[in-house]
């Protein structure tokens, strides 16, 4: 068969037309596509791409099914390892992991991996979920708590395995970040509703409106009977500078900024009751995929202009390279090299700039990064007037500070052992962002699965 | 769902619920509060617990109808629903064992007073409430209130009800009369705690605001909450909400809650949706 060096083009909006609505940006291939760019594998011996994903999806094998035309065979494979298929095609960064493997890639471009995962999985959305077999009920309960992709995947799997298994999740949804902050135009939210839909069909009870640590503890988990707890409570406290001004009105946590929008759907006010403040030139600060889901989010929302604020260079920016071009597309200005030092105000109170000190890169760092260094008596203002700090996020200390024994690090991060999820207190396993900081969707799902089945291995034992 | 039980008009625009909430209610202490969303296009709003009954799993909130929410809220019936209520959020007020504390309550912020005093009264604190509003229909607890204080002040500044003035009035008295006062907790409007923390300043006299920023997830996940104390940015929802009166940079809090106010007129303005909005049937 013929080398076919490009990738099939997957359409998108149209960025003029885009940039007006909040629908998803990527359109996802068609059946004539999907098997095209299949054909496009070189179905090699070692599947090196295989080594990249952190659940070790059967890539080749599943791409050899999609090129055959059997999309439910393909979708069968991948959800032997990867149990929110429709979500990781869309978030993954598959340039860093599968398609940074795969031999294509070398000279042309790598096989669109993530966007035959979604394909497949929407295909199968489309068509009808097919259940996995559960195993006879064991009559043993255990609880989850936090409903992101760690949550959810514990809770998935050990209900396949006969628990019965009751998720607890503080906000009225459950989802964690994929509910509320990725935008909808990246992850449309009926494909994650579908995705809980399915856990709940599995015979998983899904209690929202309970913040563990205050409307129950942990103890009284374990009293009511719960013999096992996962925590998968995420990463969710963000991070300020520290800078002067950042408690103007019109200086947002992307957080706060990110869950008006999504979760509570403020770019549909005053038919929703949440409103935002975007003004017309908005600077966010960062360049994770949190930065730039903020600064497309202003966008929608009616900001005319749209600053990146990044304080290294594009090459070191660590957002998905998919995001990135889009942004680039949507006409996103990107102010890089350049450290914000203070947010300016007007008499009342509202932010009117940023003001920013340019850098340059120096030594290397401990991460292999180069160090950004302060050019002296740089400074200058982006006139702006809504500042958007996307500075990262570290674990919400309310769980830790209300269960007695709970080793963390200094930062917040849970400890666990590395093979069994499990905590420093034996029945209490935890995994995903609340373990790693904020990481990704991909890896919080392999973190929910291990503990699955350390709980499992422990109530065994029991 | 949360089953409305009961339902109290206080003033005409100050209504008190009692709501079905078993585990909030196991768990609230004085000085915490909850978020509450009555539809599904509804936003998350807090609401302090003025009373709690573990018994009857009932946890009351008190609802002063200022924006859109609050109006439909206001319309809500008994045996109606609402649709989301987390809690109890917040850390709870601090109860000392003895000694006397000064309880001041502004309009609706008599509703979370009332809880702090009446658990300093029943471990034995001397308790002077002195509470206020604009006018005698806006008084509102006052008998509740009486029942668990050494001493009740009230007051309306129109003085068409009880002494006219302002709370502060009373307190500033109760200082310069050299009463002895360890502590002073103000609820109120931002004005009214303000004035408070700066009748007390002078005389070094221990005082506490319960804070009541705009929220939205109410558990330290957004920092919509930020207020300033001792030059330090906390988040009202896990830090506070009762912060050292002394330290609170009121002025910036004062800014930061009108961020919407025009967002709120626009809302109000709009045809909502009418009746018993949100009063979904209960399951
Ligand atoms: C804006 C944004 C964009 C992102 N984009 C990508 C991307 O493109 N690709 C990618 O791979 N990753 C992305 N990430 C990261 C990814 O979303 C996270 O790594 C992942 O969601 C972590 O999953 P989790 O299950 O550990 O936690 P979360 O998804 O954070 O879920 C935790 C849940 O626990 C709940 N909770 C917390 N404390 C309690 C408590 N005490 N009681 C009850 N419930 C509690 C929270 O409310 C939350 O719902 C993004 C993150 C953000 C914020
Ligand atoms: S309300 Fe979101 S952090 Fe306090």
């Amino acid at each position: 068969m013929p080398l076919k060096p490009k990738r099939v083009v997957m359409p998108t909006q149209e960025p003029r037309e885009r940039i007006k609505n909040f629908n998803e940006v990527a359109l996802g291939f068609t059946e004539e596509m999907a098997k095209e760019e299949a054909s496009r594998c070189l179905k090699c011996k070692d599947a090196a791409c295989q080594q990249g994903c952190p659940v070790e999806v059967k890539i080749r094998d599943f791409i050899g099914l999609v090129a055959a035309g059997d999309f439910a065979g393909a979708i069968a494979l991948i959800k032997e390892t990867n149990s929110l298929p429709a979500i990781c095609g869309r978030v993954c960064p598959q340039e860093e992991q599968c398609e940074k493997y795969c031999l294509m890639g070398r000279k042309h471009e790598p096989v669109a991996i993530g966007r035959l995962e979604r394909f497949v999985a929407d295909w199968e959305l489309r068509h009808g979920v097919k259940l996995p077999a559960c195993a006879p009920p064991r009559g043993r309960k255990v609880a989850v708590v936090g409903s992101g992709p760690a949550g959810l995947t514990c809770a998935g799997d050990l209900a396949r395995l006969g628990y019965s298994v009751t998720v607890f999740e503080a906000l009225h949804a459950p989802g964690g970040v994929l509910i509320y902050g990725i935008p909808e135009f990246r992850l449309p939210k009926a494909v994650v509703m579908a995705e809980v839909d399915n856990i709940r069909r599995l015979g998983v009870e899904v209690v929202t409106n309970v913040a563990v640590g205050r409307t129950v503890t942990i103890e009284d988990l374990m009293k009511l009977g719960y013999e096992a707890v996962f925590l998968g409570t995420g990463a969710g406290l963000p991070k300020f500078m520290g800078i002067p001004g950042e408690n103007l009105c019109g200086v947002y946590s992307a957080n706060e900024f990110l869950t008006r929008t999504n979760l509570m759907k403020a770019y549909l006010f005053p038919q929703y009751d949440t409103p935002i403040k975007c003004g017309r030139r908005v600077a966010v600060v960062g360049g994770g995929n949190v930065a730039m889901d903020s600064v497309r989010c202003a966008l929608r929302l009616g900001a005319e202009e749209g600053h990146i604020v990044y304080r290294r260079s594009e090459q070191e920016m660590p957002a998905r390279a998919e995001e990135l071009a889009h942004a680039k597309h949507e006409g996103v200005i990107f102010d890089l090299l350049s450290n914000p030092v203070r947010v300016l105000g007007t008499d009342d109170g509202w932010v009117r700039g940023l003001e920013c000190l340019r850098m340059e890169l120096g030594e290397e760092d401990s991460s292999g990064r180069r160090r950004p260094v302060p050019i002296k008596g740089s400074e200058f203002v982006i006139e702006v007037d809504t500042v958007i700090m996307a500075l990262g996020t570290t674990p919400n200390p309310l769980l830790a500070r209300t269960t007695p024994g709970l080793n963390i690090t200094d930062w917040g991060g849970l400890i666990v052992d590395a093979e069994t999820g499990q905590t420093s207190r034996p029945g209490i396993f935890a995994g995903g962002d609340a373990v790693t900081g904020s990481a990704t969707v991909i890896l919080a799902m392999g973190a929910g699965k291990k503990a699955a089945a350390g709980i499992h291995r422990y109530l065994e034992g029991k | 769902m949360y089953k409305i039980l009961s339902k109290r008009m206080l003033t005409p625009v100050t209504k008190l619920f009692e709501v079905e909430a078993p585990l909030v209610a196991q768990k609230a202490q004085p000085g915490q509060f909850v978020i509450v969303r009555i539809r599904p296009e509804g936003e998350r709003i807090p609401l302090t617990v003025a009373d709690f009954s573990p018994e009857r799993g009932a946890v009351t909130i008190i609802v002063q109808e200022v924006g859109k929410t609050t109006q439909m809220m206001g319309r809500l019936k008994e045996g109606d629903c609402i649709l989301d209520f987390l809690g109890p959020l917040g850390r709870p007020a601090e109860i000392r064992g003895s000694g006397s504390v000064v309880c001041v309550g502004g309009g609706f912020g008599v509703a979370p007073i009332f809880p702090i005093a009446r658990a300093l009264y029943r471990r034995g604190v001397s308790v002077t409430s002195i509470i206020g509003a604009r006018t005698r229909e806006l008084v509102i607890l006052e008998e509740e209130v009486k029942a668990v204080s050494h001493r009740l002040f009230v007051t309306t500044d129109d003085g068409s009800y009880a002494r006219r003035g302002l709370v502060t009035d009373v307190l500033q008295e109760l200082i310069e009369a050299k009463d002895p006062i360890d502590e002073v907790i103000a609820i109120g409007p931002m004005v009214m705690m303000r004035a408070v923390a700066e009748t007390t300043r002078p005389y070094g006299i221990k005082t506490f605001v319960s804070m009541d920023p705009i929220m939205v997830d109410g558990t330290g996940m957004c920092g919509a909450c930020r207020v300033e104390v001792g030059g330090k940015t906390r988040f009202a929802c896990v830090d506070g909400p009762i912060f050292d009166a002394h330290q609170v940079d009121f002025a910036l809090a004062q800014k930061r809650g009108k961020m919407y106010a025009a967002e709120q007129q626009r809302a109000m303005a709009e045809p909502g949706p009418c009746g018993g909005a949100g009063g979904s049937p209960c399951h």
